[in-house]
């Protein structure tokens, strides 16, 4: 399965209507920017933090850019 | 990195996963708000004039003039029905033949700025390539507004550096 791209126009709209947003770079760079309401699962730490995301909800993923 | 995460969230069995593929990046330089220490800081965005002068490729030149003059303007950035910038005046284009189709004067392909850089970085490299003035833009190319250098540097001197840079050269 790949997952659905999402553009910045349907981000707010998915997050206000429930999706969490995640940003998977490491924490010093959360801590300089991230996206509002973004919450912070690095990706090294992501198996570690698993559970602390909702199953039943849409997740949004995002990094720097692409790469 | 967010594909990775996006393929591991999928083997964990999450099944509603979404990659937001231009990132970080692509949300700054649509000059859209962030939260966290930067957003604190200025940036070329929040200090860039939105009230630059703005014109088309078949406007007259001297009409541009009168109106850069009497807005207290020495440039003017040419754009099309989008907003995308396609070119500048400066003074030294702005003093041209009056009856000169802008198109013909203006300086084509300015070098333009995202919203995000750190003022300090921009107000720098405005000092060290002389220049007195800068579009910033969106990623699309649409103008933001311009970003003067006493107003880069004014506000450079009253913020903090330290952030990650962000023009590459």
């Amino acid at each position: 399965m790949v997952a659905k791209l999402v553009d910045r126009n349907a981000i707010e709209e998915m997050v206000k209507h429930g999706a969490q947003l995640i940003e998977v770079l490491p924490p010093d760079e959360y801590a300089e920017d991230h996206l509002p309401g973004a919450v912070s699962h690095p990706l090294r730490q992501l198996d570690e933090q698993i559970d602390e995301i909702d199953r039943n909800r849409p997740v949004i993923v995002y990094c720097w850019d692409s790469a | 990195m967010a594909p990775r995460a996006a393929a591991r969230l999928e083997s964990l069995g999450f099944e509603q996963v979404f990659e937001y593929r231009g990132g970080k990046l692509d949300w700054l330089a649509a000059g859209k708000p962030t939260e966290g220490e930067n957003s604190k800081r200025p940036r070329a965005g929040d200090v860039a004039r939105r009230d630059a002068i703005t014109c088309g490729l078949k406007d007259r030149l001297g009409d541009v003039r009168k109106r850069a003059a009497a807005a207290g303007w020495d440039v003017a950035v040419v754009v099309d029905e989008a907003d995308v910038v396609l070119g500048m005046l400066r003074a030294q284009q702005l003093e041209e033949e009056a009856s000169l189709n802008v198109e013909k004067a203006m300086h084509p392909g300015p070098s333009t700025f995202r919203p995000y850089v750190p003022i300090k970085e921009m107000a720098d490299y405005l000092v060290e390539h002389q220049l007195d003035s800068v579009p910033i833009t969106t990623s699309e190319g649409k103008l933001v507004g311009v970003l003067r250098k006493a107003d880069a540097t004014r506000a450079a001197a009253s913020g903090s550096s330290g952030v990650r840079r962000m023009i590459s050269s």
